[in-house]
Protein backbone atom coordinates (compact mmCIF):
# COMPACT_ATOMS: atom_id res chain seq x y z
CA UNK A 1 0.00 0.00 0.00
CA UNK A 2 1.50 3.41 -0.76
CA UNK A 3 1.61 5.79 1.78
CA UNK A 4 -2.12 7.83 0.94
CA UNK A 5 -2.48 11.72 2.13
CA UNK A 6 -2.66 12.01 5.90
CA UNK A 7 -5.80 10.95 7.02
CA UNK A 8 -8.32 13.52 8.84
CA UNK A 9 -8.04 13.01 12.73
CA UNK A 10 -11.69 14.49 13.31
CA UNK A 11 -10.26 16.64 16.37
CA UNK A 12 -12.53 18.89 18.28
CA UNK A 13 -11.97 22.35 19.13
CA UNK A 14 -9.78 22.80 21.24
CA UNK A 15 -12.16 24.10 24.28
CA UNK A 16 -14.20 20.91 23.85
CA UNK A 17 -11.66 18.15 23.37
CA UNK A 18 -11.30 16.57 26.65
CA UNK A 19 -9.44 12.72 26.89
CA UNK A 20 -9.60 10.25 23.57
CA UNK A 21 -12.59 11.14 21.64
CA UNK A 22 -14.15 7.36 21.05
CA UNK A 23 -16.98 7.00 18.80
CA UNK A 24 -18.78 4.61 15.85
CA UNK A 25 -17.57 3.05 12.81
CA UNK A 26 -20.53 1.35 11.09
CA UNK A 27 -19.45 -0.68 8.22
CA UNK A 28 -22.88 -1.37 6.75
CA UNK A 29 -21.56 -3.68 4.08
CA UNK A 30 -21.07 -6.50 6.48
CA UNK A 31 -24.73 -5.50 8.34
CA UNK A 32 -26.99 -8.63 8.10
CA UNK A 33 -30.31 -6.53 9.37
CA UNK A 34 -30.54 -8.42 12.56
CA UNK A 35 -31.79 -5.61 15.09
CA UNK A 36 -29.62 -6.57 17.95
CA UNK A 37 -28.05 -3.33 18.34
CA UNK A 38 -32.07 -1.80 18.30
CA UNK A 39 -32.85 -4.28 20.79
CA UNK A 40 -29.44 -4.21 22.81
CA UNK A 41 -29.96 -0.57 22.90
CA UNK A 42 -33.66 -0.38 24.38
CA UNK A 43 -32.73 -3.21 26.90
CA UNK A 44 -29.53 -1.07 28.30
CA UNK A 45 -31.02 2.42 28.33
CA UNK A 46 -34.35 1.44 29.48
CA UNK A 47 -35.51 3.72 26.15
CA UNK A 48 -39.59 3.16 25.81
CA UNK A 49 -41.04 0.73 23.24
CA UNK A 50 -42.98 2.52 20.25
CA UNK A 51 -46.11 1.10 19.54
CA UNK A 52 -45.62 -1.94 16.80
CA UNK A 53 -46.64 -1.37 12.93
CA UNK A 54 -46.25 -3.03 9.89
CA UNK A 55 -44.95 -0.11 7.72
CA UNK A 56 -44.50 -2.46 4.29
CA UNK A 57 -41.13 -0.82 4.11
CA UNK A 58 -39.48 -3.94 3.44
CA UNK A 59 -37.77 -5.23 6.82
CA UNK A 60 -38.11 -2.13 8.43
CA UNK A 61 -40.58 -1.15 11.73
CA UNK A 62 -39.00 1.16 13.13
CA UNK A 63 -38.58 4.22 10.10
CA UNK A 64 -36.25 6.06 11.94
CA UNK A 65 -34.16 7.95 14.65
CA UNK A 66 -36.29 9.71 17.21
CA UNK A 67 -36.66 9.80 20.97
CA UNK A 68 -37.42 6.23 21.52
CA UNK A 69 -35.57 4.60 18.54
CA UNK A 70 -31.38 5.50 19.10
CA UNK A 71 -30.61 2.57 16.62
CA UNK A 72 -32.49 2.02 13.34
CA UNK A 73 -31.70 -0.52 10.81
CA UNK A 74 -32.19 0.54 7.50
CA UNK A 75 -33.34 -1.62 4.60
CA UNK A 76 -33.64 -0.80 1.26
CA UNK A 77 -34.15 -3.23 -1.51
CA UNK A 78 -32.57 -2.06 -4.74
CA UNK A 79 -33.00 -3.74 -8.06
CA UNK A 80 -29.38 -3.16 -10.24
CA UNK A 81 -29.52 -1.09 -12.82
CA UNK A 82 -27.69 -2.73 -15.48
CA UNK A 83 -31.07 -5.67 -15.04
CA UNK A 84 -28.63 -7.88 -13.79
CA UNK A 85 -30.29 -10.50 -12.04
CA UNK A 86 -32.38 -10.38 -8.54
CA UNK A 87 -32.50 -7.50 -5.74
CA UNK A 88 -29.55 -6.35 -3.96
CA UNK A 89 -30.09 -5.59 -0.29
CA UNK A 90 -28.62 -2.59 1.62
CA UNK A 91 -29.38 -2.73 5.35
CA UNK A 92 -27.26 -0.33 7.94
CA UNK A 93 -27.56 0.46 11.62
CA UNK A 94 -28.19 4.44 11.93
CA UNK A 95 -27.48 5.91 14.83
CA UNK A 96 -26.31 9.79 16.78
CA UNK A 97 -23.46 11.38 14.64
CA UNK A 98 -22.32 12.97 17.46
CA UNK A 99 -21.05 15.64 15.15
CA UNK A 100 -17.43 17.40 15.53
CA UNK A 101 -19.58 20.71 15.27
CA UNK A 102 -23.36 19.24 17.22
CA UNK A 103 -26.00 21.94 15.62
CA UNK A 104 -27.96 20.15 18.83
CA UNK A 105 -25.42 21.38 21.31
CA UNK A 106 -24.91 24.63 19.60
CA UNK A 107 -28.53 25.97 19.83
CA UNK A 108 -29.38 24.32 23.31
CA UNK A 109 -30.58 27.78 24.88
CA UNK A 110 -30.23 25.11 28.44
CA UNK A 111 -26.79 24.46 28.41
CA UNK A 112 -28.50 20.78 28.69
CA UNK A 113 -26.48 19.40 26.15
CA UNK A 114 -22.99 19.07 26.48
CA UNK A 115 -19.63 17.11 25.12
CA UNK A 116 -18.19 14.55 27.37
CA UNK A 117 -15.08 13.49 28.19
CA UNK A 118 -15.13 11.07 25.07
CA UNK A 119 -15.65 13.59 22.45
CA UNK A 120 -19.81 12.86 22.29
CA UNK A 121 -22.83 14.78 23.02
CA UNK A 122 -24.93 14.13 25.62
CA UNK A 123 -28.51 15.58 26.87
CA UNK A 124 -28.42 16.01 30.71
CA UNK A 125 -31.66 15.14 30.84
CA UNK A 126 -32.69 16.96 34.43
CA UNK A 127 -31.63 20.26 32.58
CA UNK A 128 -33.64 19.89 29.31
CA UNK A 129 -36.66 21.82 29.48
CA UNK A 130 -38.19 20.67 26.17
CA UNK A 131 -37.53 23.94 24.58
CA UNK A 132 -37.56 21.94 21.12
CA UNK A 133 -35.09 23.78 19.24
CA UNK A 134 -32.27 20.76 19.31
CA UNK A 135 -35.17 18.99 17.09
CA UNK A 136 -35.34 21.81 14.09
CA UNK A 137 -31.83 21.95 14.38
CA UNK A 138 -30.25 18.53 13.71
CA UNK A 139 -29.06 18.32 10.25
CA UNK A 140 -29.79 14.37 10.32
CA UNK A 141 -33.63 14.59 12.42
CA UNK A 142 -32.14 12.36 15.27
CA UNK A 143 -32.92 14.14 18.28
CA UNK A 144 -36.54 14.60 19.74
CA UNK A 145 -39.09 15.46 22.01
CA UNK A 146 -41.08 12.42 24.23
CA UNK A 147 -44.13 13.14 23.30
CA UNK A 148 -45.03 12.08 27.46
CA UNK A 149 -42.46 13.46 28.71
CA UNK A 150 -41.52 16.71 27.15
CA UNK A 151 -37.89 16.06 27.01
CA UNK A 152 -35.74 15.71 24.11
CA UNK A 153 -33.86 12.31 24.09
CA UNK A 154 -31.07 11.15 21.92
CA UNK A 155 -28.04 8.16 21.55
CA UNK A 156 -25.70 9.10 24.77
CA UNK A 157 -22.75 6.49 23.30
CA UNK A 158 -23.41 5.23 26.53
CA UNK A 159 -21.75 7.53 28.33
CA UNK A 160 -22.04 5.35 31.62
CA UNK A 161 -21.15 2.12 29.82
CA UNK A 162 -18.15 4.16 28.55
CA UNK A 163 -17.24 5.57 31.83
CA UNK A 164 -16.89 1.82 33.43
CA UNK A 165 -14.58 1.59 30.45
CA UNK A 166 -17.27 -0.78 28.82
CA UNK A 167 -18.61 -0.37 24.48
CA UNK A 168 -21.88 0.50 24.26
CA UNK A 169 -24.49 -1.75 24.21
CA UNK A 170 -24.88 -2.02 20.55
CA UNK A 171 -21.22 -2.30 19.62
CA UNK A 172 -21.20 -5.24 22.04
CA UNK A 173 -24.92 -6.53 20.55
CA UNK A 174 -23.56 -6.54 16.91
CA UNK A 175 -22.82 -10.32 16.12
CA UNK A 176 -20.71 -9.44 12.25
CA UNK A 177 -18.59 -6.36 13.91
CA UNK A 178 -20.53 -4.16 11.35
CA UNK A 179 -20.84 -1.46 14.56
CA UNK A 180 -17.53 -0.98 15.72
CA UNK A 181 -16.64 1.35 18.85
CA UNK A 182 -13.07 2.41 19.81
CA UNK A 183 -10.89 5.46 19.34
CA UNK A 184 -11.63 7.83 16.56
CA UNK A 185 -8.29 7.66 14.87
CA UNK A 186 -8.12 4.11 15.34
CA UNK A 187 -11.45 3.33 13.35
CA UNK A 188 -10.42 6.08 10.78
CA UNK A 189 -7.64 4.12 9.79
CA UNK A 190 -9.83 0.36 10.10
CA UNK A 191 -12.45 2.51 7.73
CA UNK A 192 -10.33 3.51 5.16
CA UNK A 193 -8.47 -0.03 4.76
CA UNK A 194 -11.57 -1.76 4.81
CA UNK A 195 -13.06 0.81 1.91
CA UNK A 196 -10.28 -0.05 -0.63
CA UNK A 197 -11.63 -4.03 0.06
CA UNK A 198 -14.86 -3.20 -0.01
CA UNK A 199 -14.10 -1.28 -3.64
CA UNK A 200 -12.24 -4.24 -5.33
CA UNK A 201 -15.06 -6.37 -4.98
CA UNK A 202 -18.07 -6.22 -6.98
CA UNK A 203 -21.02 -4.61 -5.69
CA UNK A 204 -18.30 -2.14 -3.72
CA UNK A 205 -17.62 0.40 -6.89
CA UNK A 206 -19.99 3.34 -5.00
CA UNK A 207 -18.67 2.15 -1.51
CA UNK A 208 -17.86 5.40 0.30
CA UNK A 209 -16.97 6.76 3.97
CA UNK A 210 -19.82 8.98 5.25
CA UNK A 211 -18.79 11.23 7.95
CA UNK A 212 -15.13 10.91 8.09
CA UNK A 213 -13.95 13.77 6.70
CA UNK A 214 -13.30 16.60 8.62
CA UNK A 215 -13.80 19.18 6.13
CA UNK A 216 -17.42 18.04 5.47
CA UNK A 217 -20.71 20.21 6.50
CA UNK A 218 -20.56 19.56 10.21
CA UNK A 219 -16.68 18.98 10.74
CA UNK A 220 -17.28 14.96 10.43
CA UNK A 221 -19.10 12.28 12.78
CA UNK A 222 -17.90 10.96 15.66
CA UNK A 223 -19.94 7.85 14.43
CA UNK A 224 -19.15 7.72 10.95
CA UNK A 225 -20.28 5.24 8.48
CA UNK A 226 -19.33 3.15 5.19
CA UNK A 227 -21.67 3.18 2.98
CA UNK A 228 -22.31 0.99 -0.61
CA UNK A 229 -25.02 3.33 -2.21
CA UNK A 230 -25.37 7.29 -1.62
CA UNK A 231 -26.64 8.87 1.99
CA UNK A 232 -30.14 9.82 0.82
CA UNK A 233 -31.23 6.20 -0.41
CA UNK A 234 -30.78 5.19 3.58
CA UNK A 235 -32.83 7.96 4.52
CA UNK A 236 -29.60 10.25 5.50
CA UNK A 237 -28.88 14.09 3.72
CA UNK A 238 -26.33 14.48 1.17
CA UNK A 239 -24.79 17.23 2.89
CA UNK A 240 -25.30 17.46 6.11
CA UNK A 241 -24.34 21.28 7.33
CA UNK A 242 -23.92 23.30 10.48
CA UNK A 243 -21.62 26.55 10.46
CA UNK A 244 -21.07 28.92 13.45
CA UNK A 245 -20.42 31.68 10.79
CA UNK A 246 -24.06 31.08 9.72
CA UNK A 247 -25.23 32.32 12.60
CA UNK A 248 -22.59 35.41 12.78
CA UNK A 249 -24.15 36.21 9.11
CA UNK A 250 -27.47 35.76 9.89
CA UNK A 251 -27.28 38.34 13.21
CA UNK A 252 -26.01 40.36 10.25
CA UNK A 253 -29.26 40.11 8.43
CA UNK A 254 -30.94 40.63 11.25
CA UNK A 255 -29.40 44.13 12.48
CA UNK A 256 -29.33 45.82 9.03
CA UNK A 257 -33.35 44.51 9.21
CA UNK A 258 -33.77 45.86 12.65
CA UNK A 259 -31.77 49.66 11.67
CA UNK A 260 -34.51 49.45 8.46
CA UNK A 261 -37.44 49.06 10.87
CA UNK A 262 -36.26 51.93 12.87
CA UNK A 263 -35.48 54.13 9.55
CA UNK A 264 -38.85 53.23 8.22
CA UNK A 265 -40.49 54.51 11.95
CA UNK A 266 -38.43 57.39 11.84
CA UNK A 267 -39.53 58.31 8.88
CA UNK A 268 -43.16 57.58 9.74
CA UNK A 269 -43.17 59.72 12.37
CA UNK A 270 -41.27 62.71 10.47
CA UNK A 271 -39.64 64.88 13.38
CA UNK A 272 -41.38 68.53 13.89
CA UNK A 273 -39.61 70.53 16.56
CA UNK B 1 -54.14 -2.28 -6.23
CA UNK B 2 -56.44 -4.84 -7.96
CA UNK B 3 -58.03 -3.82 -11.40
CA UNK B 4 -61.08 -1.75 -10.28
CA UNK B 5 -64.11 -1.40 -13.10
CA UNK B 6 -61.95 -2.68 -16.14
CA UNK B 7 -59.11 -0.72 -15.52
CA UNK B 8 -56.20 -3.44 -16.10
CA UNK B 9 -52.88 -3.14 -14.16
CA UNK B 10 -49.83 -2.47 -16.59
CA UNK B 11 -48.25 -5.76 -17.43
CA UNK B 12 -45.23 -6.93 -15.68
CA UNK B 13 -44.53 -3.64 -13.55
CA UNK B 14 -41.47 -4.21 -11.37
CA UNK B 15 -42.51 -4.56 -7.67
CA UNK B 16 -39.39 -2.49 -6.70
CA UNK B 17 -38.90 0.45 -8.85
CA UNK B 18 -35.62 0.59 -11.38
CA UNK B 19 -34.81 4.06 -11.01
CA UNK B 20 -32.47 5.29 -8.15
CA UNK B 21 -34.05 6.24 -5.22
CA UNK B 22 -33.90 9.50 -3.93
CA UNK B 23 -35.42 9.03 -0.67
CA UNK B 24 -35.32 6.30 1.90
CA UNK B 25 -39.26 5.09 1.53
CA UNK B 26 -40.19 8.67 1.04
CA UNK B 27 -39.49 9.18 5.03
CA UNK B 28 -38.56 12.60 5.89
CA UNK B 29 -34.92 13.26 7.00
CA UNK B 30 -35.04 16.05 9.11
CA UNK B 31 -37.67 16.94 11.87
CA UNK B 32 -41.19 18.87 11.73
CA UNK B 33 -40.89 21.55 14.77
CA UNK B 34 -41.92 20.02 18.10
CA UNK B 35 -43.42 23.43 18.87
CA UNK B 36 -46.98 23.65 19.28
CA UNK B 37 -49.33 26.89 18.45
CA UNK B 38 -48.21 29.03 20.88
CA UNK B 39 -44.63 29.52 19.13
CA UNK B 40 -45.73 31.52 15.55
CA UNK B 41 -48.36 33.74 17.96
CA UNK B 42 -45.35 34.76 20.34
CA UNK B 43 -43.20 35.10 16.67
CA UNK B 44 -46.30 37.86 16.22
CA UNK B 45 -46.79 39.33 19.52
CA UNK B 46 -43.13 39.78 20.14
CA UNK B 47 -42.27 40.78 17.12
CA UNK B 48 -45.42 43.52 17.59
CA UNK B 49 -44.31 44.71 20.90
CA UNK B 50 -40.66 45.19 20.12
CA UNK B 51 -42.05 47.40 17.31
CA UNK B 52 -44.33 49.12 19.26
CA UNK B 53 -41.39 49.98 22.38
CA UNK B 54 -39.60 51.39 19.34
CA UNK B 55 -41.91 53.34 18.64
CA UNK B 56 -42.92 55.11 22.01
CA UNK B 57 -39.49 55.91 22.88
CA UNK B 58 -39.26 57.76 19.12
CA UNK B 59 -42.48 59.11 19.37
CA UNK B 60 -41.64 60.81 23.04
CA UNK B 61 -38.62 62.07 21.46
CA UNK B 62 -40.78 63.79 18.69
CA UNK B 63 -42.65 65.24 21.44
CA UNK B 64 -45.45 62.74 20.83
CA UNK B 65 -46.30 61.87 24.10
CA UNK B 66 -49.49 60.41 24.48
CA UNK B 67 -49.16 58.24 21.40
CA UNK B 68 -45.61 57.79 22.90
CA UNK B 69 -47.53 56.38 26.49
CA UNK B 70 -50.11 54.35 24.19
CA UNK B 71 -47.55 52.67 22.50
CA UNK B 72 -45.59 51.29 25.52
CA UNK B 73 -48.69 50.17 27.18
CA UNK B 74 -49.55 48.28 24.29
CA UNK B 75 -46.07 46.48 23.93
CA UNK B 76 -45.97 46.02 27.72
CA UNK B 77 -49.17 44.01 27.21
CA UNK B 78 -47.35 41.90 24.36
CA UNK B 79 -44.19 42.03 26.63
CA UNK B 80 -46.69 40.08 29.05
CA UNK B 81 -48.67 37.81 26.77
CA UNK B 82 -45.03 36.38 25.09
CA UNK B 83 -43.68 34.56 27.96
CA UNK B 84 -46.62 33.03 28.81
CA UNK B 85 -46.97 31.51 25.27
CA UNK B 86 -43.27 30.36 24.88
CA UNK B 87 -43.55 28.97 28.79
CA UNK B 88 -47.07 26.86 27.74
CA UNK B 89 -45.02 26.15 24.95
CA UNK B 90 -42.41 24.13 27.04
CA UNK B 91 -41.99 20.59 27.64
CA UNK B 92 -41.51 21.06 30.60
CA UNK B 93 -42.92 24.28 31.44
CA UNK B 94 -41.73 23.89 35.46
CA UNK B 95 -38.10 24.18 34.14
CA UNK B 96 -38.66 27.87 32.22
CA UNK B 97 -36.01 29.68 33.97
CA UNK B 98 -33.63 27.26 32.95
CA UNK B 99 -33.93 29.31 29.33
CA UNK B 100 -31.40 31.93 31.43
CA UNK B 101 -29.24 29.32 33.45
CA UNK B 102 -26.83 30.06 30.82
CA UNK B 103 -25.76 33.01 28.08
CA UNK B 104 -25.08 30.78 24.54
CA UNK B 105 -24.15 33.24 21.71
CA UNK B 106 -24.58 29.92 19.25
CA UNK B 107 -28.15 29.91 19.97
CA UNK B 108 -30.47 32.44 18.95
CA UNK B 109 -33.05 31.06 21.40
CA UNK B 110 -30.72 31.66 24.33
CA UNK B 111 -30.09 35.39 23.55
CA UNK B 112 -33.58 36.11 22.22
CA UNK B 113 -34.69 34.67 25.81
CA UNK B 114 -32.27 37.01 27.53
CA UNK B 115 -33.62 39.75 25.03
CA UNK B 116 -37.26 38.94 25.95
CA UNK B 117 -36.35 38.89 29.68
CA UNK B 118 -34.64 42.42 29.34
CA UNK B 119 -37.65 43.69 27.43
CA UNK B 120 -40.41 42.78 29.94
CA UNK B 121 -38.27 44.31 32.43
CA UNK B 122 -37.18 47.70 30.89
CA UNK B 123 -41.15 48.22 30.48
CA UNK B 124 -42.77 46.94 33.50
CA UNK B 125 -40.04 49.30 35.22
CA UNK B 126 -40.98 52.12 32.45
CA UNK B 127 -44.99 51.35 33.47
CA UNK B 128 -43.90 51.39 37.39
CA UNK B 129 -41.69 54.62 37.24
CA UNK B 130 -44.17 56.39 35.03
CA UNK B 131 -47.89 55.05 37.44
CA UNK B 132 -45.29 56.58 40.33
CA UNK B 133 -44.23 59.66 38.98
CA UNK B 134 -41.08 59.62 39.14
CA UNK B 135 -39.15 62.04 36.83
CA UNK B 136 -39.48 61.50 33.21
CA UNK B 137 -35.53 60.86 33.10
CA UNK B 138 -36.36 57.49 34.59
CA UNK B 139 -39.46 56.74 32.76
CA UNK B 140 -37.57 57.61 29.68
CA UNK B 141 -34.59 55.85 30.39
CA UNK B 142 -36.77 52.40 30.74
CA UNK B 143 -38.45 52.84 27.45
CA UNK B 144 -34.94 53.60 25.74
CA UNK B 145 -33.77 50.57 26.98
CA UNK B 146 -36.94 48.81 25.57
CA UNK B 147 -36.43 50.50 22.35
CA UNK B 148 -33.33 49.02 21.85
CA UNK B 149 -34.25 45.73 22.46
CA UNK B 150 -37.84 46.22 20.62
CA UNK B 151 -36.34 45.99 16.70
CA UNK B 152 -34.20 42.89 18.04
CA UNK B 153 -37.14 40.75 19.23
CA UNK B 154 -38.83 42.23 15.99
CA UNK B 155 -37.06 39.90 14.23
CA UNK B 156 -34.64 37.53 15.76
CA UNK B 157 -37.29 34.87 15.61
CA UNK B 158 -35.93 35.27 12.25
CA UNK B 159 -32.71 34.59 13.26
CA UNK B 160 -34.21 31.52 14.93
CA UNK B 161 -35.90 29.69 12.67
CA UNK B 162 -32.44 30.40 9.98
CA UNK B 163 -30.35 28.74 12.05
CA UNK B 164 -32.33 25.49 11.59
CA UNK B 165 -31.51 22.73 9.28
CA UNK B 166 -35.19 22.70 8.20
CA UNK B 167 -34.34 23.49 4.09
CA UNK B 168 -37.00 26.26 3.39
CA UNK B 169 -35.79 27.82 6.36
CA UNK B 170 -32.25 27.82 6.38
CA UNK B 171 -32.38 28.68 2.62
CA UNK B 172 -34.01 32.04 3.13
CA UNK B 173 -31.77 33.02 6.87
CA UNK B 174 -30.39 36.12 5.31
CA UNK B 175 -34.20 37.73 4.01
CA UNK B 176 -36.39 36.39 6.70
CA UNK B 177 -35.23 39.01 9.39
CA UNK B 178 -36.18 41.95 6.75
CA UNK B 179 -39.79 40.22 6.22
CA UNK B 180 -40.14 39.95 9.89
CA UNK B 181 -38.80 43.39 10.24
CA UNK B 182 -41.88 44.99 7.78
CA UNK B 183 -44.48 42.65 9.32
CA UNK B 184 -43.83 44.17 12.49
CA UNK B 185 -43.67 47.68 11.78
CA UNK B 186 -46.99 47.03 10.31
CA UNK B 187 -48.71 45.30 12.56
CA UNK B 188 -47.42 47.81 15.66
CA UNK B 189 -48.82 50.55 13.04
CA UNK B 190 -52.24 48.56 12.63
CA UNK B 191 -52.62 48.43 17.05
CA UNK B 192 -52.18 51.99 17.06
CA UNK B 193 -54.29 52.35 14.34
CA UNK B 194 -57.23 50.05 15.88
CA UNK B 195 -56.79 51.31 19.58
CA UNK B 196 -53.84 54.41 19.74
CA UNK B 197 -55.08 58.34 20.70
CA UNK B 198 -56.39 60.47 17.72
CA UNK B 199 -53.22 62.87 17.70
CA UNK B 200 -51.00 60.13 16.28
CA UNK B 201 -53.24 58.39 13.72
CA UNK B 202 -51.00 59.53 10.44
CA UNK B 203 -47.76 57.99 12.01
CA UNK B 204 -49.59 55.03 12.63
CA UNK B 205 -50.76 54.99 8.96
CA UNK B 206 -47.59 55.36 7.54
CA UNK B 207 -46.24 52.42 9.93
CA UNK B 208 -48.76 50.79 8.36
CA UNK B 209 -47.80 51.10 4.50
CA UNK B 210 -44.12 51.63 5.25
CA UNK B 211 -44.24 48.33 7.20
CA UNK B 212 -46.11 46.53 4.52
CA UNK B 213 -44.25 47.65 1.56
CA UNK B 214 -40.82 46.40 3.47
CA UNK B 215 -42.61 43.00 4.39
CA UNK B 216 -43.81 42.63 0.98
CA UNK B 217 -40.84 43.70 -1.06
CA UNK B 218 -39.19 41.00 1.40
CA UNK B 219 -40.83 38.11 0.77
CA UNK B 220 -40.86 38.81 -3.16
CA UNK B 221 -37.20 38.75 -2.92
CA UNK B 222 -37.11 35.50 -0.10
CA UNK B 223 -39.39 33.73 -2.74
CA UNK B 224 -37.43 34.49 -5.92
CA UNK B 225 -34.12 33.36 -3.76
CA UNK B 226 -35.53 30.62 -2.80
CA UNK B 227 -36.24 29.20 -6.34
CA UNK B 228 -37.26 26.00 -6.84
CA UNK B 229 -37.66 25.88 -2.70
CA UNK B 230 -40.25 28.26 -2.44
CA UNK B 231 -43.23 25.98 -3.78
CA UNK B 232 -44.18 25.79 0.20
CA UNK B 233 -45.32 28.88 -0.05
CA UNK B 234 -46.88 28.24 -3.45
CA UNK B 235 -48.80 24.87 -2.47
CA UNK B 236 -50.51 23.10 0.56
CA UNK B 237 -51.48 25.19 3.66
CA UNK B 238 -48.40 27.12 3.73
CA UNK B 239 -49.04 28.31 0.13
CA UNK B 240 -52.76 29.34 1.49
CA UNK B 241 -51.87 31.20 4.54
CA UNK B 242 -49.01 32.85 2.38
CA UNK B 243 -51.63 33.79 -0.20
CA UNK B 244 -54.14 35.38 2.45
CA UNK B 245 -51.48 37.07 4.31
CA UNK B 246 -50.61 39.07 1.03
CA UNK B 247 -54.03 40.10 0.34
CA UNK B 248 -54.48 40.85 3.99
CA UNK B 249 -51.70 42.83 4.14
CA UNK B 250 -52.50 45.06 1.06
CA UNK B 251 -56.28 45.23 2.07
CA UNK B 252 -54.89 47.59 5.60
CA UNK B 253 -52.54 49.08 3.66
CA UNK B 254 -55.15 50.87 1.06
CA UNK B 255 -57.84 50.49 4.53
CA UNK B 256 -55.67 52.81 6.37
CA UNK B 257 -54.71 54.68 3.57
CA UNK B 258 -58.80 55.69 3.09
CA UNK B 259 -58.81 55.70 7.02
CA UNK B 260 -58.24 59.44 6.60
CA UNK B 261 -61.56 60.11 6.31
CA UNK B 262 -63.28 57.29 8.14
CA UNK B 263 -62.35 56.46 11.45
CA UNK B 264 -63.78 53.21 11.32
CA UNK B 265 -62.39 51.89 7.95
CA UNK B 266 -59.00 53.04 9.60
CA UNK B 267 -59.67 50.94 12.51
CA UNK B 268 -60.63 47.56 10.37
CA UNK B 269 -57.15 48.31 8.33
CA UNK B 270 -55.50 48.39 11.74
CA UNK B 271 -57.41 45.23 12.61
CA UNK B 272 -56.45 43.79 9.19
CA UNK B 273 -52.75 44.69 9.53
CA UNK B 274 -52.67 43.03 12.96
CA UNK B 275 -54.22 39.90 11.89
CA UNK B 276 -52.16 39.25 8.83
CA UNK B 277 -49.00 39.83 10.49
CA UNK B 278 -50.22 36.55 12.74
CA UNK B 279 -50.87 35.07 9.81
CA UNK B 280 -47.18 35.50 7.98
CA UNK B 281 -45.52 34.09 10.97
CA UNK B 282 -48.12 30.80 10.52
CA UNK B 283 -47.59 30.90 7.16
CA UNK B 284 -43.99 31.07 7.65
CA UNK B 285 -44.16 28.20 9.96
CA UNK B 286 -46.33 25.89 7.89
CA UNK B 287 -44.21 26.18 4.97
CA UNK B 288 -41.57 24.96 6.97
CA UNK B 289 -43.92 21.54 7.90
CA UNK B 290 -44.08 21.28 3.96
CA UNK B 291 -40.54 21.62 3.34
CA UNK B 292 -39.77 18.44 5.85
CA UNK B 293 -42.34 16.38 4.60
CA UNK B 294 -41.31 15.96 1.35
CA UNK B 295 -37.56 14.66 1.92
CA UNK B 296 -36.79 15.91 -1.93
CA UNK B 297 -36.62 19.28 -0.91
CA UNK B 298 -33.94 18.69 1.27
CA UNK B 299 -31.85 16.60 -1.06
CA UNK B 300 -32.32 18.54 -4.01
CA UNK B 301 -31.15 21.84 -2.28
CA UNK B 302 -28.12 19.72 -0.59
CA UNK B 303 -26.77 19.00 -4.34
CA UNK B 304 -26.18 15.78 -6.27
Amino acid sequence: MTPGPRLPTLALPLWQAGGTRMGFFTDSSVCIGCKACEVACKEWNGVPDSKPAWSGNSYDNTLRLGANSWRHVAFVERVRQDDAAGVRWLMSSDVCKHCTRAACLEVCPTGAIFRSEFGTVVVQDDVCNGCGYCVVACPFGVIERREDDGRAFKCTLCYDRLKIGEQPACAKACPTASIQFGPLEELLETAHARLEQVRAQPGGEEAHLYGADESDGVGGFGAFFLLLDRPEVYGLPPRPEYRRRDVVTMWGAASVAAWLLVGGLAGAIRWRR
Amino acid sequence: MAAVGGREEPAERPLVPRERPRSYYGLPIVRRPAWTWEVPLYFFTGGTAGALAATSILARWSGQHRMGRSARRMALAGALVSPALLISDLGRPARFLNMLRVVRPTSPMSLGSWTLAGFGSALGMAEAADLAGLPVAVTGTMEGAAGILGPILANYTAVLLGDTANPIWRAGRHLLPFVFSGSSLAAAGGALCLAGPEEGRPVSRRMVVVGTALEQAAFLAMESHLGPLAEPYRTGRGGRLARVHRLASWTSAVLVLAGRRSPLLLRLGGAIALGSSALLRQAVYRAGFQAVDDPSYLVESQGP
